[in-house]
């Protein structure tokens, strides 16, 4: 059995901050996914948990009077891929929620988890940093709001303060308004696998000329990037053959992808290329 | 210690258990019900998966504190004095190999066919995507499913009161 000391399960948010602010070294427990799996391989020494799963309230899914969609952290994969205004609003990020583990992970693990747990391969990661998504994270007596794409800090580690609980992920409208995206997960296995690669593209033309174009890639980096490159190199571009084909190859410019047993940097690379392309393809569509 | 009570199969258990515990452990070693297998112990391969208010779920991974007032049913509670539909049609198709995997098969069968009977062959697969079997090869058991589809169907008498052939 684990070496245990004790298990917080408050149930209001209010409670859960105050116990993390006179405890800061207990570790949170959401879904659990995860931080069961670090339990089972004695990852901890010596673990008090904070659970936040009896809360009420922070999984819900809503757009705000000024048409930012709120997403509160404790909201499951399930919930977020069957969800009307995901699919209405932000399909991309349907499509990457889908693309999480299985049936079974996905009706407990939450995205706030995916989020916090700082993975490289975080399915959530991608779509979310091309649509510019807001952190929302409080403490007993403040609260803050950051970039996702300023909040991971490397592998497995992100910018969380002492005491500091993700409550809210935002989306706000000029992020998601006149886009169209696509997620491509690429991984050995459709389901139960691990990405080797995940490619977010979000596009905003007018008459097949890029306005805006914000791509995303997962486990090409130390964290989740955006390809700032490419990026800005598409700006103003007319999406003709040749134009998708030199911003795909300039998504390079940003990735660092590694060896792993996994893929190689080689394969990794050529992927990248050919699914930024595919995607513009795609929601370029038949022109 | 934490107390607990959980309803398995219908009934309502009340025990003190370790704050760790996992839901699995609870199953298998509180309640004796060794139906509900241990593969991977990580929630890569689905064999402990067991239904909790309607979703599957890996009980590998859930802590049984957590599960406190939830419903769980668990492959001993899927039939009753005889064999559940999803069951027969498995063993009549022959989709049991060393069946390891099965009574995971089976709940995420039913989670699937309770809420949509008429699901597609696509639906099939999505919803036992998260159930690993190293035997079979899936096909024999994509086949079960579509049996105990018409099973269900034929023993809910659906074919007539819907209204449809």
């Amino acid at each position: 059995m684990f070496d245990i000391k004790q298990v917080y399960e408050p149930m209001c948010l209010k409670s859960a901050l105050e116990i993390y602010q006179n405890n800061p070294h207990l570790t949170i427990i959401a879904g659990g996914t995860d931080v069961l799996i670090n339990l089972r391989h004695g990852k901890y020494e010596e673990v008090e948990l904070l659970s936040l799963q009896k809360i009420k309230g922070l999984d819900e899914i809503k757009i705000l009077e000024d048409g930012t969609i709120e997403i509160g952290a404790l909201t499951t994969f399930t919930k977020i891929f069957r969800n009307d205004i995901i699919n209405k609003h932000v399909p991309i990020l349907a499509e990457a929620a889908v693309s999480m583990g299985g049936p079974q992970i996905r009706n407990i693990a939450t995205i706030g988890g995916n989020i916090c747990n700082g993975a490289v391969s975080a399915d959530s990661a991608p779509a979310l940093f091309t649509l510019n998504a807001l952190l929302y994270l409080e403490t007993a007596n403040a609260s803050r709001t950051i970039p996702i794409t300023e909040f991971y800090a490397g592998p497995g580690r992100v910018k969380l303060q002492p005491g500091e609980i993700l409550t809210k992920i935002l989306i706000t409208k000029d992020n998601y308004e006149n886009f169209k995206g696509k997620y491509f997960k690429f991984s050995n296995r459709k389901a139960m696998d691990i990405a080797m690669i995940g490619v977010a593209v979000l596009l905003n033309t007018t008459d097949n000329k890029v306005n805006d174009l914000r791509i995303a890639l997962g486990v090409s980096a130390p964290t989740p990037i955006r390809c700032q490159e490419a990026e800005k190199t598409s700006l103003g571009l007319e999406l003709t053959e040749e134009n998708m084909k030199r911003i795909s190859e300039l998504t390079i410019l940003d990735a660092k992808p590694r060896d792993s047993w996994r893929g190689s940097k080689a394969y990794r690379e050529h992927l990248i290329k050919v699914l930024t392309y595919r995607a513009l393809r795609e929601l370029r569509g038949n022109k | 210690m934490v107390e607990v009570t959980i309803t398995v199969n219908g009934t309502s258990y009340t025990r003190k258990i370790h704050p760790l515990m996992r839901l699995l452990d609870f199953l298998r070693d509180e309640l004796k019900l060794k139906g509900t297998k241990e593969g991977c112990g990580e929630g890569e391969c689905g064999a402990c998966t067991v239904i909790m208010d309607g979703r599957t779920i890996n009980s590998c991974l859930v802590l049984a504190a957590s599960c406190d007032g939830k419903e769980i049913i668990t492959i001993e509670g899927v039939g009753g004095a005889e064999l559940h539909p999803i069951q027969r049609a498995f063993l009549e198709v022959g989709a049991v190999q060393c069946g390891y995997c099965i009574p995971g098969m089976v709940l995420s069968t039913k989670a699937l066919l309770d809420k949509n009977l008429d699901a597609t062959e696509e639906e099939i697969k999505e919803a036992i995507s998260g159930n690993l079997c190293r035997c079979t090869g899936y096909q024999k058991i994509v086949e079960g499913v579509k049996l105990a589809q018409t099973k269900m169907k034929e023993s809910r008498g659906e074919a007539c009161e819907c209204g449809r052939s």
